[in-house]
């Protein structure tokens, strides 16, 4: 641990930062550029300087790579969902009008929610593809 | 059933080209999710066979009532997203899916042997996947959206192609994903081209804003791409060096899903942007694609059949093989006629059934025998009597001998070649089907002529979950070689309809 000490000192205070970041780049994406793409790759890349920093099985401990990727499955789900969900309300598919009694509300709703499950499975698939390459010839993998 | 019910599943049965794409992708996440691989390939059967017959609901509303269009998320084409489902892509659609739905049927046993089972569950997912990706390109009429299917389909087949046993399985995928990389890149170059010149991506919209420009150099290079980045997906000569060890080296399952499926949507993609984008006369008079197509189809039937016939392994040997007959389908598209063109779909039709029973009975032989080499086909016409009698009967249908499928689309792709004035071509169609009948020979002489060696250990009969998949197939080929009307009728009423030739 006595290595890197200002590297170390110094993402600890960047990462918190970083997902906060892209937790803007998300939320923000309705009104200025932004939205799930890059949120996502912000956020993975969070992850991925943790694990950098403070080696791979830290890394694992926070974010096991069975959560991720049931967050790869669930953003992928989250945004057919809300597809499918606007079928059912009697619109076409993703036709986010639907989504609420006033198609306005609705394309805001829809959207987030969308924009959320590109963000969720970005990011876990950002994590897992780095994960994966560093772990690449151990025998937890 | 109260009225609020039935009226939910009238709606909901009018967004079956949206589900077509949605609910194998979504059931993809959830095959991912549920880590089992007997649960998962549960999940995948029933969203492979929802699919297809989703697919013949979606052919019968076709015929019924013409063409279909779906706006995407309730934005109107040209600006929106369209789904746009003819007589031509719904019957690439019905092949697709239906293939997909009996090639997962037969997969279980098959997969238990050669990809670790903690894998199986990833490989229904990317299955799933791939069909997304299959079915989206055949589905949409947006051509943007064709490339982003193109990759979706593409990254998970290289994936399926990497689980093979050996480690050959993995620089062939590697290889199939640089050609299939620069292919998608070309397809990417010549749509963002013919959007410089329209600025539109939807594709009947393209149509008519091409037909008021007219032909330009943009026009024509953006033609040229297109026709090289279809080329590559679709494996034609000399653009097919991914295509044997990708074939070989793959899971048997995935060579007898992909070589039915992946070349065949490719194709229809060509044959969309060459009648539907470009138009015939732009295509064919300008750019001289037939004269560029024609040599090249004739060149992989001859030298696709003939390496065939050298090959020790069998699974290779039928991989060349299909490099010849997708040279049969290009062949009907170079002819640049309605019955040409009617030549070219019915064999994408018949091809897709007769290779994906072939290739199952190389999955059959694999987990009997685990080797697909010709000498593990010794005596085996008496070993596996039924497995190889459906090798024998989707090996004539490869010939093209009279009552099977390959005999009718030969027929047709003749008399194109006849109606062209095009008699060489027509002589040189019978002469590499000779070729076809050596391969063939050489298959059923050693398996049914030849004794085993005394050290062999005894096999049985293939399991019935992969013998009843086989024979459906063989079946097929027979029954589609005596009742036309499905396959021959659709595909001349879509050959006739490109053409803009009254039905």
């Amino acid at each position: 641990m006595i290595r890197h000490v200002i590297l170390r000192a110094l993402s600890k205070l960047l990462i918190p930062l970083i997902m906060l970041f892209a937790l803007y780049v998300q939320f923000h994406g309705d009104y200025g550029p932004g939205g799930g793409f890059q949120a996502g790759v912000i956020f993975g890349a969070a992850i991925i300087l943790y694990a950098l920093m403070f080696g791979l099985e830290a890394a694992k401990r926070v974010f096991p790579p069975r959560v991720l990727e049931f967050f790869v499955a669930f953003g992928l789900l989250l945004y057919g969902g809300v597809g499918i969900e606007a079928i059912l309300l009697g619109g076409n598919f993703l036709d986010y009008g639907h989504l609420a009694h006033e198609p306005v509300h609705g394309q805001h709703l829809g959207i987030l929610l969308v924009e959320l499950g590109v963000g969720i499975t970005v990011a876990a698939v950002m994590a897992s593809i780095f994960f994966l390459f560093a772990g690449r010839g151990r025998s937890d993998v | 059933m109260t009225g609020g019910e039935a009226d939910l599943i009238t709606r909901v049965s009018d967004d079956l080209p949206a589900l077509q794409i949605a609910v194998p992708l979504l059931s993809a996440a959830i095959c991912l999710l549920v880590r089992r691989a007997r649960a998962a390939w549960a999940v995948a059967m029933v969203v492979a066979w929802g699919s297809f017959a989703s697919a013949c609901v979606l052919l019968s509303r076709v015929l019924q009532s013409g063409t279909i269009s779906y706006a995407e998320g309730g934005w109107r084409p040209p600006w929106g997203i369209e789904l746009r489902i003819d007589l031509l892509n719904a019957l690439v659609l019905l092949v697709v899916t239906g293939i997909c739905a009996i090639v997962l049927t037969a997969s279980p046993r098959s997969l238990d042997q050669e990809v670790w089972r903690e894998h199986h569950h990833k490989f229904y997912a990317l299955y799933l996947l791939c069909m997304t990706g299959l079915a989206g390109m055949t589905i949409t009429g947006d051509a943007f959206n064709i490339f982003v299917f193109l990759e979706i389909s593409s990254l998970s087949s290289y994936a399926l192609i990497a689980q093979g046993t050996t480690r050959r399985a993995l620089t062939s995928s590697l290889q199939y994903l640089v050609m299939g990389t620069i292919g998608g890149t070309f397809l990417l170059l010549g749509i963002g081209m013919i959007y410089m010149v329209t600025g539109t991506l939807n594709i009947a919209d393209m149509a008519v804003q091409l037909a008021a420009v007219g032909p330009n150099r943009t026009v024509l290079v953006a033609l040229a791409c297109i026709g090289i980045g279809t080329g590559i997906k679709l494996a034609v000569f000399p653009l097919h060096i991914w295509l044997p060890n990708a074939y070989t080296y793959a899971p048997a399952i995935v060579t007898a899903f992909l070589a039915a499926t992946a070349t065949k949507v490719a194709y229809y993609v060509l044959v969309r942007f060459v009648f539907s984008v470009f138009g015939a006369p732009l295509a064919f008079g300008e750019l001289r694609l037939d004269a560029v197509l024609m040599p090249l189809a004739i060149a992989a039937m001859f030298a696709g059949s003939f390496v065939a016939i050298f090959q020790d392994d069998i699974k290779r040997m039928l991989a060349y093989s299909s490099v010849a007959q997708i040279g049969y389908m290009v062949l009907g598209l170079s002819l640049a006629s309605v019955s040409g063109l009617t030549g070219g779909l019915v064999h994408l039709f018949n091809h897709a059934i007769m290779k994906s029973g072939l290739f199952l009975v190389m999955a059959a032989v694999v987990l009997r025998m685990g080797s697909t080499r010709l000498d593990a086909f010794a005596g085996l016409g008496r070993r596996m009597p039924f497995t190889m009698a459906a090798f024998v009967v989707a090996g004539l249908s490869l010939i093209g001998v009279p009552l099977t499928v390959g005999f009718v689309s030969k027929w047709y792709l003749v008399v194109g070649a006849i109606e062209g004035g095009l008699w060489p071509v027509a002589v040189l169609i019978l002469l590499s089907s000779l070729l076809a009948l050596i391969y063939i020979w050489r298959v059923v002489e050693v398996a049914y002529f030849r004794q085993p060696p005394e050290d062999a250990p005894e096999v049985s009969e293939a399991p019935a979950s992969l013998l009843v998949p086989i024979w459906v197939l063989a079946g097929a080929t027979v029954f589609f070689g005596v009742f036309t009307s499905l396959s021959v009728g659709l595909a001349s009423a879509a050959a006739r309809m490109l053409f803009g030739v009254e039905l």
